[in-house]
């Protein structure tokens, strides 16, 4: 990109770094060159919050990890010690765990927005896939995270889900045994995890958050009418339909981080716990192996995947439907045949089940939480149907689609109804 | 010109795979020293428990390798209960089930006084709880006693054997175990 090389600075310290670094042609192509659909709305928001929230995590954890010790002895009490002796260690704890949750909250809404606006499709197939895989990631981050402070609660969410590799035909005996470094999930156990959880997830997600703005900027945004902005340019060869991302998107997504803010230290401040939703109640107890919590629950966010496995009546293909219920999404932009991106143009077969979907996966996560009775395992059988559905029966119901004639260029006054 | 380049094609090619086989030792050595170390293993050693002092229809629980193992001396009783059929079970003679051969039999046991069991459910592995009580009422009417798993509801017998319709898939494992003399148990290794 030989347009690009030349410096945007008067400054002779900045022009310095420019001759040795390419700072000025980062800056374009990442900020003030990059065009981006003037046509945004409130779901275009998800992904710089969570950007907000990875450099919270980091910073927070980083601090963590100065008090925290990862072994049996002392991690519970090294956890005590940051909440009631360290300076400011329970804003700084309480930072950590909120994030989690708000992580995930922050997560599913930018997913959601995909969803939407069809941002999966050619030529976005990568950047869905890598973001997927920053999910697991971050699912396998969450877990993890969940065992450090010896709880209770941690220590047998641990034990069910390091069993769920048990079920491996085979191999699954001696591949706990390896996950665990022991025959029970033991000091060994929480010394690798703490190292699974600060060092190689935190550097896998960092990369992979890189990848996956490298390949948007690439390809670039999509926006709410699923229509791209690059096939009408101006004299100047800049989209007719875009504005740079910085200042336009960045002054924008300021009040949007300060908004977010607001709502995350209300719960920081006022709700740590959310109710026993961010941080169990089972959790204040130091780990026992012989004492089971009376309802073992995972963390809110990942109730949806435990409806699943426990709705299936056989463990083995229980834990096999979990996995298949998560790794569903990475083939999401080859399961859609329809060529229409924006939900504002499809047919009514993907909207309903894309309404059903989101039904079923919210209801899941409640019925993850619930007692494995009665009603709760018949209605988590039907949602589980209902999930699966979505995802297994769309090559056939996005191919019946009769979509609405998609605009030539970005709309941007609101539909006459 | 042309003996140049078969030079470099097989210098190319000898160079990956001597890398290749580099890298594949490197990674064995990696995901080797994962696996439970010299320590953990000398540590899952065999234990002794005494039971002398375990009076009939209570239980013990003793740490083996991380996991509960319970030692229930049955009464009279509980031996009778298991000695009639029970229809509702899953795998009542323990074809699917982890024991050691002398224990494949209605008590799951050598004899039939000492029950020596994984407190584990084979479910997920968490603790089952002890409901010795018959038909008390959060078990309802039909029950005869056993071990109730609050996780996922998983219900076994006196003999650690699942009942049908519950998510565990087998009975309670049956560790490898031997008595060294009447009231000295060896958790961890058949006779």
């Amino acid at each position: 990109m030989a347009k690009n090389t030349e410096s945007i600075f008067t400054n002779p310290i900045l022009r310095w770094i420019d001759d040795r670094f390419p700072l000025s042609s980062l800056i374009k192509d990442h900020a003030t060159e990059y065009y981006a659909s003037k046509n945004f709305n409130i779901w275009y928001l998800f992904g710089v919050l969570s950007m907000v929230v990875l450099v919270i995590m980091l910073l927070t954890g980083f601090f963590l990890t100065m008090n925290y010790k990862p072994s049996t002895e002392d991690a519970f009490n090294s956890v005590e010690y940051i909440m009631r002796s360290v300076e400011n260690g329970w804003l700084i704890r309480y930072m950590h765990s909120t994030g989690a949750s708000f992580f995930f909250i922050v997560i599913y809404l930018h997913m959601f927005r995909a969803m939407l606006y069809g941002s999966y499709k050619k030529p976005r197939e990568l950047i869905w896939v890598l973001g997927m895989l920053l999910y697991f990631c971050l699912m396998a981050e969450a877990f993890f995270g969940y065992l450090l402070p010896w709880g209770n609660m941690s220590y047998w969410a641990g034990q069910v889900i390091v069993n769920l590799f048990g079920y491996i035909p085979f191999i699954g005996e001696s591949l706990t045994e390896w996950i665990r470094g022991d025959y029970f999930i033991s000091d060994i156990t929480l010394n690798r995890f703490f190292a699974f959880h600060v060092i190689f997830l935190p550097l896998s997600i960092i990369g992979l958050v890189a990848a996956h703005i490298l390949a948007l900027h690439h390809v670039g945004s999509n926006n709410p009418d699923g229509v791209e902005i690059k096939e009408h340019l101006d004299e100047n060869d800049k989209p007719i339909d875009g504005v740079a991302f910085h200042p336009f998107h960045t002054s924008k997504d300021l009040v949007g981080i300060t908004v977010f803010l607001i709502f995350y230290f209300a719960a920081v401040f006022f709700a740590p716990e959310m109710g026993g939703y961010f941080l169990e109640v089972d959790n204040f107890e130091p780990a026992d192996p012989l004492k089971t919590p009376e309802h073992i629950v995972p963390s809110w966010y990942f109730t949806p995947y435990y409806a699943i496995l426990r709705a299936v009546p056989n463990a083995a293909l229980g834990a096999l439907f979990l996995v298949l219920a998560v790794l569903l999404f990475v083939f999401l932009p080859w399961l859609d045949k329809c060529e229409v991106k924006s939900i504002r143009y499809r047919g009514w077969q993907y909207k309903f089940a894309l309404a059903l979907f989101s039904i079923s996966f919210v209801a899941l996560g409640y019925l993850g939480l619930q007692p494995a009775t009665g009603i709760y395992v018949a209605l988590a059988r039907f949602f589980t149907i209902t999930y699966f559905a979505f995802f297994l029966l769309m090559p056939f119901y996005t191919k019946l689609e009769k979509t609405k004639t998609v605009p030539e260029r970005v709309v941007y006054e609101k539909k006459e109804s | 010109m042309e003996k140049n380049i078969n030079r470099r094609k097989f210098l190319s090619i000898a160079t990956s795979v001597t890398s290749a086989v580099g890298g594949i030792f490197a990674v064995g050595a990696f995901v080797s020293s994962l696996q439970p170390s010299k320590k953990a293993k000398a540590l899952g050693a065999s234990i002794k428990v005494n039971l002398s002092k375990l009076e009939p229809g209570s239980i013990i629980k003793v740490i083996y390798r991380g996991k509960p193992i319970w030692v229930l001396r049955r009464t009279e009783q509980m031996i009778n209960e298991l000695d009639n059929e029970n229809s509702n079970l899953r795998d009542p003679e323990s074809d699917l089930s982890i024991q050691p051969d002398f224990a494949k039999n209605q008590f799951r046991s050598k004899n039939p006084e000492y029950f020596v069991v994984e407190g584990v459910c084979t479910h997920l592995g968490c603790a089952p709880i002890e409901k010795f009580a018959i038909a008390p009422a959060d078990m309802g009417p039909d029950w005869k006693g056993g071990f109730y798993c609050p996780c996922h509801g998983s219900k076994f017998d006196l003999s650690g054997r699942v009942y049908a319709g519950v998510p565990a898939p087998s009975n309670l494992r049956v560790p490898a175990h031997q008595f060294v003399d009447g009231t000295t148990l060896l958790v961890g290794e058949n006779s």
